[in-house]
C-alpha cells in the first residue's frame, strides 16, 4: 500500500529517466531527504536578513575547494613552504587567483561571522530553544578564527612569521598548562619545520574536521527548529526553496563578487592607466622568506586579529598582569558572557543587555583597530611643521624632562602643552619608523621574488639562502646604509643625481662610494675641483695629501695632463675593476694602461702590475676597484698594498665581519648582483 | 527473581563489553597519534651556549648599543645548520671600560626583535611600543612586563666577545630561562 502510495506520488518519472529517478529513490528513499531539505517553511516568507548564515557556509566551502587545489601543491618546512607558496603565487597559471581567492575570502568569512552573529543576537534567535545551536554557532566562530590564525603562518614568509611568534608567546603565558601547550604547537622549543607541519595539520586537518562536526549538528539543530522568524510575521509564508534559496545564492555570488573584486581591482587599475599587469603580484601578498635573524620591524596580525594586538597596548605599564589580562582574561570574560548570553536572555533586560553587548564589542574591536592603525599610519596625516618647536626642544634637551622643564620657564601651562606636542611627535616618528620598515619589506619581498625567479633556480638550502647571500639585499645592510651605521657611519653612498646629494654627501666624513670602480667615479677623482671636496677627500686626512695635490696642480695643468688623458685613465681604471665604461674604445684604455704605469705619471707613486714602483707609497692600483681590491681594503686598509701606515681612520673589518660578508659589501658596491631584466624595484638608497 | 534478573544484568554486561571493546579499538589509533604528538614536550633547547659574537674593537666605547648577530651552528628537527644566526644581542661599553654589557634583543613582552627607537635615546619594539633604557629598564608604561634580558658577556684575553646566549619565557614577570 505504502509503496503503491510513494509511486503514485506526483514526482513519480515517465520515461527511463523518471524509471530510474524511481529505481533510485525505491533503494535510498533520495526523494524523502531533498524534500526534507528543501521543503522548509519559511514564516514570514524569505528575507534578505536570513542570508548570513547561507553566505558563511559558502564562504567555508569556497575555502574548503582553494584550500585542497592549494594542498595540492603546498610543501610544509622551513626549506619549501615560502618556496611552493611562491611557486603557486608565481609561476603555476592562475595560481595567484586561487591563492588570492582562499586569502579574501579568509576575510570575508570573519566579517561575515560578525555579521551572522549580529543578526542573531540582534534577532534573539539565540533564546529557548535554540541555546545549543547558538553554542555550537560560537564555537564555530572560535574554530574559524582558528583556521585564520594558523593559515597567516603557512607561507612562512616575515610577516606570518613575526606575528606568529607574538601569538604563540601569548598562548604561552596561560598560567599552568602554557608553556606546554606553547611548545607543543609550536613542535619543540624553536620556530621550524614542525611548527609548519603541525600548523598545517591544524589548519587543513584538526579545524576544519572539527568545524564540519559542529557545522552538520548546527545545521541539522537549525532545520530542526525551524528559521527563527524575525517578529511579528505580517507577511505570508513561502518556501525555503525555491524563495529563500535565491536570496541565498544571490547573497553568495555577491560575497564571491567582492572577494574577486578586491583581487582585480588593483590589476584593472594598472591595466586602465595602461600598464602591464604582473599577474604574481595580484591577490594575496607573499612576504620576504621567515628570517629569525632580520628583526621585522613592520610586524603585524592580519587586520581582523589587530584590534588584540592594539589591546595589549591598552594594559601598558600593568606588567604581567597587564598582559595577562590582555591577553587571556579580558578576551576569555568576554567569550564567557557569549556564551551566557541564551540564560541571560531570559530576564527582561537580558536581550537588551545582549544586543548592547555585542554592538559594544564590535564597536570597541572597531575602535581599538582604528586606533592601531592610526598609530601605525598618523605620520601620513600629521602636519610636521606643527611639531617644529617640539622637534627642536626635543633635539636640544635630548627629552630630559627636567631641560625641557627649565627651558620653558618652568611655566606648567607650557610644559603641559609642550607635553602633548612631544607625544605627538614621538608617535608621529614612530609611525614613520613603521611606514619606513613597511617599505623595506616590500623591498624585500620584491628581491626576494625576482631571485626565487633566477633561471638557476631555488638552492635546495631555500630561499632565505639566496636572500643571505644577496648582495642588494645584504649589502645596504652590512654597509650600515640605514641607519648610518658601520660603513655608512663615515662613507655616504648617495646617486650624485638624487636631489638631496649634496648635502648628505657633506654630512659624510669619508668619500661617497656611490659608483666606487666606474669610469664616473674616477673621472670626479680625477677632477681638481671634486677631488678635495666632500665627495672624496673632503673630510679625511687626505684632504691635502699628496693624492689631492697631484690632482689639483699636476693635472688640473693640461701641458702635463690632456684631458683625454685624463680620460684614458679614467676608463682604463674601470677596466681593470671589470666594470668597463660603455664609451671607451680598447685604444683609450690600452693608453690609460700606459699612463697608470708609466713611473713619471700614476707610476710615480702607485704600483700597476709589473711597472717597478713597488708598494708602499700609494694604494696598489693592479686589479684596482675588482671585487678582491675592494675585499682587500675593506678587511684591512692599512696593509701595505692599500694605504699602510697613512690609513686615515678606517678600521679593519676582517675583524667585525665574515669573509663573506666583506665580499658581499664588494659585490654590492660594484652593483654586481642578479638582475632579471624585468625587475620592478628598488634603489636601496 | 533469578530469571528475571538475568537478562537484564546480561543486558547490561553486553553494552559495558560493547563500549569497553569499541572504545579500547579507538583508543590505540588515537593514544598512537597523541603520543607521538606530544613527543615535542621531551625535547629540550640547547640551553645556554657560550658563544662568540664579536671583537671588542667593535663595540665602541660610546656607551651606545649596538647589535650584533648570534651565530652558532643549530638543529630544526631533521635539519642541521651551520653557522646560522639564531638571533641578536645588543652590546654597549662605556668610555674606557674594558668590559661589555650584553641584552639579548629579544623582547620579554612577546618575542619580537627590540630596535633602537627612531629618536636613537632609548630602544623601542616595533611591535607594541616597549621601550627600554640603554641598560635594558623598562620605560613605563610599557606593556612589557620585564626589563629586557641581561646575557653574561665575557671578554677573552684576545678581545673576542662571546655572550652566553639563551632564551627565556616571553611575557611573565620574572625571568625564567627557557629549557
Ligand atoms: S613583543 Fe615587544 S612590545 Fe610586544
Amino acid at each position: 500500500m505504502s509503496d503503491t502510495n510513494r509511486r503514485a506520488a506526483p514526482a513519480a518519472g515517465q520515461g527511463p529517466l523518471g524509471r530510474l529517478a524511481d529505481f533510485l529513490d525505491d533503494r535510498t528513499g533520495y526523494r524523502a531527504l531533498v524534500h526534507e531539505a528543501l521543503f522548509e517553511r519559511v514564516p514570514g516568507g524569505a528575507r534578505w536578513r536570513y542570508v548570513w548564515g547561507s553566505t558563511l557556509v559558502f564562504a567555508f566551502m569556497t575555502q574548503v575547494i582553494t584550500g585542497l587545489f592549494l594542498w595540492a601543491n603546498y610543501a610544509p618546512s622551513a626549506q619549501t613552504a615560502w618556496e611552493s607558496v611562491y611557486y603557486i603565487q608565481h609561476e603555476m597559471t592562475g595560481g595567484w587567483l586561487l591563492r588570492g581567492i582562499h586569502h579574501f575570502m579568509a576575510q570575508a568569512m570573519v566579517v561575515l561571522l560578525a555579521l551572522h552573529l549580529l543578526q542573531v543576537v540582534i534577532d534573539g534567535a539565540y533564546k529557548a530553544p535554540r541555546e545549543v545551536n547558538f553554542w555550537l554557532g560560537l564555537v564555530l566562530m572560535m574554530l574559524v578564527l582558528g583556521m585564520a590564525l594558523t593559515g597567516y603562518l603557512l607561507p612562512w614568509d616575515q610577516k606570518g612569521y613575526w606575528a606568529t611568534i607574538v601569538a604563540t608567546n601569548l598562548a604561552g603565558i596561560v598560567p599552568f598548562a602554557g608553556p606546554s601547550l606553547q611548545q607543543l604547537v609550536v613542535g619543540g622549543p624553536d620556530y621550524g619545520h614542525l611548527t609548519l607541519t603541525r600548523f598545517f595539520a591544524l589548519h587543513a586537518g584538526f579545524l576544519p574536521a572539527t568545524l564540519v562536526l559542529f557545522l552538520v549538528v548546527h545545521l541539522a539543530l537549525f532545520r530542526k527548529h525551524g528559521l527563527h522568524a524575525r517578529q511579528p510575521v505580517t507577511r505570508p509564508d513561502a518556501m525555503f526553496w525555491p524563495d529563500q534559496v535565491l536570496k541565498d545564492a544571490v547573497a553568495m555570488l555577491a560575497v564571491m563578487a567582492v572577494v574577486m573584486g578586491v583581487i582585480l581591482v588593483p590589476a584593472v587599475r594598472t591595466m586602465l592607466a595602461g600598464g602591464e599587469v604582473d599577474w604574481g603580484h595580484v591577490g594575496a601578498e607573499l612576504g620576504a622568506p621567515a628570517d629569525p635573524s632580520e628583526s621585522y620591524a613592520a610586524a603585524r596580525p592580519e587586520w581582523y586579529f589587530l584590534f588584540l594586538f592594539q589591546f595589549l597596548k591598552v594594559f601598558e605599564g600593568w606588567g604581567a598582569t597587564g598582559e595577562f589580562l590582555g591577553a587571556i582574561v579580558v578576551p576569555g570574560l568576554i567569550m564567557a558572557v557569549m556564551f551566557l548570553m541564551p540564560i541571560l536572555g531570559n530576564w527582561r533586560l537580558g536581550h537588551r543587555f545582549n544586543v548592547a553587548f555585542t554592538l559594544g564589542i564590535l564597536a570597541g574591536a572597531g575602535l581599538l583597530t582604528a586606533l592601531a592603525l592610526n598609530e601605525d599610519y598618523c605620520s601620513l596625516w600629521i602636519d610636521k611643521a606643527s611639531l617644529a618647536d617640539a622637534e627642536k626642544l626635543h633635539a636640544e634637551t635630548g627629552g630630559d624632562h627636567e631641560k625641557i622643564a627649565a627651558a620653558l620657564g618652568d611655566d606648567p601651562v607650557r610644559i603641559a602643552a609642550m607635553r602633548k606636542q612631544l607625544a605627538k611627535l614621538e608617535a608621529y616618528r614612530n609611525s614613520q619608523a613603521f611606514l619606513a620598515a613597511s617599505r623595506q619589506a616590500e623591498i624585500d619581498a620584491a628581491r626576494a621574488v625576482e631571485l626565487a625567479g633566477r633561471p638557476e633556480r631555488i638552492p635546495p638550502t631555500g630561499a632565505l639562502d639566496l636572500v643571505r647571500h644577496d648582495p642588494l639585499s645584504r649589502g645596504p645592510r652590512l654597509f650600515g646604509l640605514l641607519e648610518g651605521k658601520d660603513c655608512a657611519s663615515c662613507h655616504a653612498h648617495v646617486d650624485p643625481q638624487a636631489a638631496d646629494a649634496a648635502t648628505r654627501v657633506a654630512a659624510a666624513s669619508a668619500p661617497n662610494l656611490h659608483g666606487f670602480g666606474t669610469a664616473g667615479w674616477v673621472r670626479g677623482l680625477l677632477d681638481p675641483e671634486r677631488v678635495a671636496g666632500p665627495e672624496y677627500f673632503g673630510n679625511t686626512a687626505h684632504k691635502d695629501g699628496d693624492m689631492a695635490g697631484y690632482v689639483r696642480d699636476e693635472m688640473a695643468d693640461a701641458e702635463k695632463w690632456k684631458p683625454a688623458e685624463i680620460e684614458a685613465v679614467a676608463v682604463a681604471l674601470a677596466a681593470e675593476a671589470g666594470l668597463p665604461d660603455p664609451t671607451a674604445t680598447a685604444a683609450q684604455v690600452e693608453q690609460g694602461r700606459a699612463l697608470i704605469a708609466a713611473v713619471d705619471r700614476c707610476g710615480s707613486c702607485h704600483n700597476f702590475h709589473d711597472n717597478g714602483t713597488g708598494l708602499g707609497t700609494a694604494p696598489d692600483l693592479t686589479g684596482w676597484g675588482g671585487r678582491e681590491w675592494i675585499a682587500g681594503i675593506v678587511a684591512n686598509p692599512a696593509q701595505e698594498r692599500f694605504y699602510g701606515d697613512g690609513n686615515d681612520r678606517m678600521p679593519a673589518f676582517e675583524k667585525l665581519l665574515s669573509t663573506e660578508q666583506i665580499g658581499l659589501i664588494a659585490d654590492w658596491l660594484r652593483g654586481s648582483w642578479y638582475r632579471s631584466g624585468t625587475a620592478h624595484h628598488h634603489a636601496a638608497d | 527473581m533469578v530469571q528475571h534478573e538475568q537478562p537484564d544484568r546480561r543486558g547490561f554486561l553486553t553494552k559495558l563489553l560493547a563500549v569497553a571493546c569499541g572504545g579500547l579499538a579507538t583508543l590505540v589509533p588515537a593514544g598512537a597519534g597523541l603520543w607521538a604528538f606530544l613527543d615535542p614536550l621531551r625535547r629540550r633547547g640547547g640551553g645556554a651556549q657560550l658563544i662568540q659574537v664579536t671583537e671588542i674593537a667593535a663595540v665602541p666605547d660610546d656607551g651606545l648599543p649596538r647589535r650584533f648577530a648570534v651565530v652558532a651552528d643549530r638543529k630544526d628537527a631533521w635539519t642541521g645548520y651551520s653557522a646560522e644566526p639564531i638571533g641578536a644581542v645588543w652590546l654597549r661599553r662605556d668610555q674606557g671600560s674594558e668590559t661589555v654589557r650584553a641584552l639579548s634583543a629579544t623582547c620579554p613582552h612577546a618575542g619580537c626583535s627590540v630596535d633602537m627607537a627612531p629618536g636613537g635615546n632609548c630602544f623601542r619594539c616595533p611591535c607594541h611600543n616597549s621601550e627600554f633604557t640603554f641598560d635594558g629598564g623598562m620605560v613605563p608604561p610599557s606593556p612589557s612586563p620585564r626589563a629586557m634580558d641581561a646575557l653574561e658577556c665575557e671578554v677573552g684575553k684576545d678581545g673576542a666577545v662571546s655572550v652566553q646566549w639563551r632564551k627565556f619565557r616571553a611575557g611573565v614577570a620574572e625571568k625564567v630561562a627557557q629549557s
